[in-house]
């Protein structure tokens, strides 16, 4: 049995009809086309599905889409501002932080998260804030660096 | 500097795409009434099917079609024709858990999970064969018909005399190690769409590393006609091997889509991911080396089982790499190997990053280290009296066109102080013991034992295999490069696979540098196997050979567009050369005025009318274009004909070898017998760096993967064969926090059979990283692991035993 919940995603207002055990990754990959958002493991091991639910990142996978009932979405389609890239989306390109891709709509929003919270990371501070995303390709040294990019970019 | 492009730190071309979320993977593509494909995968590892009754799951609304062995058929495939072991779904007989019995395409993803759950299947239990080790035993029963004694492969080698070298050796020992099978671990799992054109052509949209192979198998199990078939591969999420080799699922999907007259959509889900395999083998390792006591390298002696799992896949490649990657890149006159891969009632095993020769590796490097220790010698001064340069050829047949290991281990020596830092330790080692142990405060301010130690190790790999998988003539890549008759941009069309090594970004600075233009006007459409023949992204293959014909393709455009402006204006075309956008003269300005006013009668009405003082890329290109049509030019590569005469010589030939050292530094804590990497320096000798950025990061993801492989990567089975953490949780690999600061140092030799000089990186950079590792670990606490991953409980069953 679907039921409505209203929800805002990236700034603009939905309301749709979601099944009980439906996962917030599927209503935004499957049903709203918000592809950007990935799916590795569907239990919360990779991080990939991170999305910022008012803020917090949660695994999207392990979030059903109901607990989003009246919440306001972050995904990846929603960092760059009008074509802009976000600085840590250029921080990204720029380091060369990216490989395959797969778990980057993920870290960057866990970078956002975190550089909200804590505008000047230490070292270990960005790895732990980032180590529940997992990455096979970089050996994370690059992404480090990016996120340490985009923290001086920001604070600027 | 003599490029303008090449050798910088570009960004990946599809980088804004990726960290915007608007990159295209497989499970991002949908289509008007697709369908969803399940598989039903086989419970037990060893059983005769009796019988298969779908009529539960005919009946369940929603279900379109429903496909098991009989109907796929009895077409039996897999990588190399000569040992194809697989049918597209089991027909008699189940071979590990998890082997594909049926398959279903549903209106949505449930219903299809449903109806598999309601397939009932009556199978005759078969005694398993789990132990790689066992499984050549007599009694033990026998997985395919085709494999007596459950032996996939066999390799016996016998290079140089063995015999006589160990008459002239001081110093002699035997060791061992085993490793665990592993997992690719790619975060992005699985995915397939399938659909069929009206005129009945296939479009198979799949995560795939080698569109090229999977179009040639769907053509051949499916029985179509080769041209009906297009294999697209669109954004992947990495692959690292075992997505290499064409699978079940995408033979189903395609099956699926022709019964049904609908497009067809699977996803793995990450146990799948862990069932299906195709990764890393398990191996067992033994060698003898001999050497005299000034550290020469005399000989050794090679012994191998393989656990490869229920199907052959890439085995026989991987057996052999084993045994011939050990030819270099020290000088070794002598060698034998006798190599067996033996079928198992587990997943299969293919390959995976640093294929076959990565535990081989580990043991030969680790040996090595410990022959140095007992000699008395630094072990990196060991390495440097035996390595390898260029021009030298190995015992089996390799020749090095160039190879800077030399270089490699001088560099990682020297930037982590490694002569000073080795002496210290031995000084104050007089070994094992309370000795060994010094109190370093732990972060709780509890004095825990630990204990710090150093390790090197060096490896080398080959930068595209010599030969295809199948045995042809065909080229190995070619390329399509069309200039738009528009003028102004480039668009080159390839079949090359980027699975996110970043070969796009590769190709698009190739074709600038050549053409002269910013990569911002090169547009690389790839993938795809209606562009150009790629055999595809494995074996390190892509900048080596993808690189010359892309070149070859750039320089046939360009010389096309020259040779028109050479005519119109009575310039010799010699003179003729492309740089920042522009046409220009070596010798002086050339009157181009009339192209160029002949360029702008063409635009009136047009505002950004070329003004610049030397003709332009775009003026040219359309005056070319308006002289001779559209100008395409083509590239294509070839591998010369490379190595011995003996049987499996064509594995591990390459026409260049890259080669890497590393330095690892560890601390290992005594009392729980964990190991934390602290560093790790590694040099590579890529021959020349196409993309800086882009070699570092395959550098950096080359040591994670080794340093996973090192320490915590195993799947783990119980005694039925079911692998208990298909997951990626407990199936552990390196997070940011596990991972530590990586120095990547790049060496470049400039390779003479590269393009502009490259080679590899992707797969040598893995090979020092576990032996490095487990030499560090020795370093630290004179524990030597004898059976991979280095887990606390190994190490400090290493420390108990002391």
């Amino acid at each position: 049995m679907k039921k409505l919940i209203n929800l805002t995603i990236n700034g603009l207002s939905y309301e749709v009809a979601v099944e009980p055990r439906q996962t917030l990754a599927e209503l935004l990959r499957y049903d709203l086309g918000l592809t950007g958002t990935k799916i590795g493991c569907g239990i919360g091991d990779c991080g990939a599905c991170t999305v910022l639910l008012d803020g917090v990142p949660v695994f999207s996978c392990l979030t059903l889409a109901m607990e989003a009932d009246g919440c306001d979405v972050l995904t990846i389609e929603g960092v760059a501002d009008n074509g802009k890239l976000h600085p840590i989306q250029q921080a990204f390109v720029d380091i060369g932080a990216i490989q395959c891709g797969f778990c980057t709509p993920g870290m960057v929003l866990n970078t956002l998260a975190l550089l909200r919270k804590n505008p000047h990371p230490t070292e270990a501070e960005i790895r732990r804030a980032l180590s529940g995303n997992l990455c096979r390709c970089t050996g994370y040294q690059k992404i480090v660096e990016a996120v340490q990019e985009a923290a001086i970019t920001m604070t600027k | 500097m003599k490029y303008k492009i090449l050798n910088t730190r570009a960004p990946r071309v599809d980088a804004v795409d990726k960290v915007t979320g608007k990159a295209q993977y497989t499970d991002d593509l949908k289509r008007p009434g697709m369908l969803w494909c399940a598989i039903l995968h086989s419970p037990l590892a060893h059983a005769r099917i009796l019988n298969i009754d779908t009529s539960k799951a005919e009946n369940l609304p929603g279900v379109k079609a429903i496909i098991t062995g009989k109907e796929a058929g009895t077409v039996i495939y897999g990588v190399s024709p000569a040992r194809y072991d697989e049918n597209i779904l089991c027909i008699d007989k189940v071979r590990y858990v998890g082997d594909e019995v049926a398959a279903v395409a549903a209106v949505d993803i449930d219903t299809a999970l449903e109806a598999v759950s309601l397939i009932e299947v009556d199978y005759e239990e078969l005694p398993p064969v789990l132990d790689g080790l066992r499984a050549m035993d007599e009694d033990m029963p026998q997985i395919h018909e085709k494999y007596k004694r459950n032996t996939c492969a066999e390799v016996h080698w016998n290079f140089g005399d063995c015999d006589a070298a160990e008459k002239e050796a001081d110093y002699i020992r035997t060791d061992k190690l085993t490793s665990k099978m592993q997992d690719g671990a790619f975060i992005e799992p699985q995915a397939i769409l399938a659909e069929f054109d009206a005129s009945g052509r296939l479009n198979m949209f799949s995560s795939t590393q080698a569109p090229h192979y999977v179009q040639r198998t769907l053509a051949m199990a499916l029985k179509l006609p080769i041209e009906k078939v297009r294999v697209v591969k669109p954004a992947v999420g990495g692959g690292f091997g075992p997505k290499a080799s064409c699978s079940t699922a995408e033979l189903v999907t395609c099956l699926l889509a022709r019964k049904t007259g609908r497009p067809v959509k699977m996803t793995f889900d990450r146990e799948q991911v862990f069932l299906h395999s195709r990764a890393r083998h398990q191996f067992w390792h033994t060698m003898t080396t001999g050497v005299k006591k000034d550290g020469t390298l005399l000989f050794l002696r090679h012994n191998c089982v393989l656990d490869g799992g229920a199907y052959a896949s890439f085995g026989i490649a991987t057996v052999y790499y084993a045994g011939s990657l050990l030819g270099g890149p020290y000088r070794l006159k002598n060698m034998t190997y006798d190599g067996c891969r033996v079928v198992t009632n587990k997943p299969a095993s293919g390959a995976q990053r640093g294929h076959g020769a990565v535990i081989a590796r580990a043991l030969f490097e680790t040996q090595l280290d410990q022959i140095a220790i007992e000699i008395g010698m630094d072990p990196i001064e060991l390495r440097l009296k035996n390595v390898m340069g260029a021009g030298e050829t190995t015992c089996n047949e390799l020749y090095m066109s160039s190879l800077g290991m030399r270089e490699c281990i001088e560099e990682v020596r020297d930037a982590t102080n490694w002569t000073e830092v080795w002496q210290r330790n031995q000084n104050q080692k007089s070994r094992v013991g309370a000795d060994l142990s010094r109190p370093v405060p732990h972060k709780s301010n509890i004095l825990t034992k630990k204990s710090r130690g150093i390790g090197v190790s060096s490896g080398f790999f080959v930068s595209g295999a010599g030969y295809s998988i199948y045995r042809s003539d065909t080229f190995h890549a070619t390329v399509v490069t069309k200039v738009n008759e528009v003028g102004g941009s480039v668009i080159v069309e390839s079949g090359a696979a980027d699975i996110g090594q970043g070969s796009d970004t590769v190709l698009a600075m190739i074709t600038a540098e050549v053409l002269g233009i910013p990569m911002s006007d090169v547009k690389v459409i790839s993938g795809d196997s209606d562009l150009s023949v790629d055999l595809g992204a494995y074996s390190s293959r892509t900048t080596l050979m993808m690189g010359h014909a892309a070149k070859g393709a750039a320089e046939s455009a360009r010389d096309q567009i020259l040779s028109v402006i050479a005519e119109r204006t009575g310039v010799s075309q010699h003179d003729l050369f492309m740089e920042d956008g522009y046409i220009k003269c070596k010798n002086d300005l050339f009157d181009f005025q009339p192209l160029r006013d002949e360029y702008i009668w063409e635009h009136r009405g047009f505002t950004d009318l070329p003004d610049e003082p030397f003709l332009t890329f775009r003026e040219a290109s359309r005056i070319a274009f308006l002289k001779r049509g559209t100008i395409i030019g083509t590239g294509k590569y070839r591998p010369p004909k490379l190595g011995g005469s003996f049987k499996g010589a064509t594995v591990g030939t390459s026409p260049a070898f890259g080669c890497s050292a590393q330095v690892a530094e560890v601390e290992v804590d005594l009392e729980t017998g964990e190991v934390t990497v602290l560093k790790v320096t590694g040099a590579h000798d890529c021959g020349f760096a196409i993309n800086r950025t882009q070699v570092e990061g395959q550098m950096q993801g080359a040591i994670s993967m080794g340093m996973g492989e090192a320490l915590m990567e195993e799947i783990q089975y119980d005694n039925c064969g079911n692998i208990v953490n298909a997951n990626l949780a407990e199936y552990k690999i390196p997070t940011a926090l596990d991972m530590p600061p990586l120095e990547s140092i790049i060496v470049e030799t400039i390779e003479p059979n590269g393009p502009f000089g490259a080679k590899e990186v992707g797969e040598g950079a893995i090979m020092p990283t576990i032996p490095a590792i487990l030499n560090a670990i020795y370093d630290a606490t004179g524990v030597r692991i004898r059976e991979l991953p280095a887990t606390p409980e190994r190490v400090l069953m290493g420390l108990r035993e002391d």
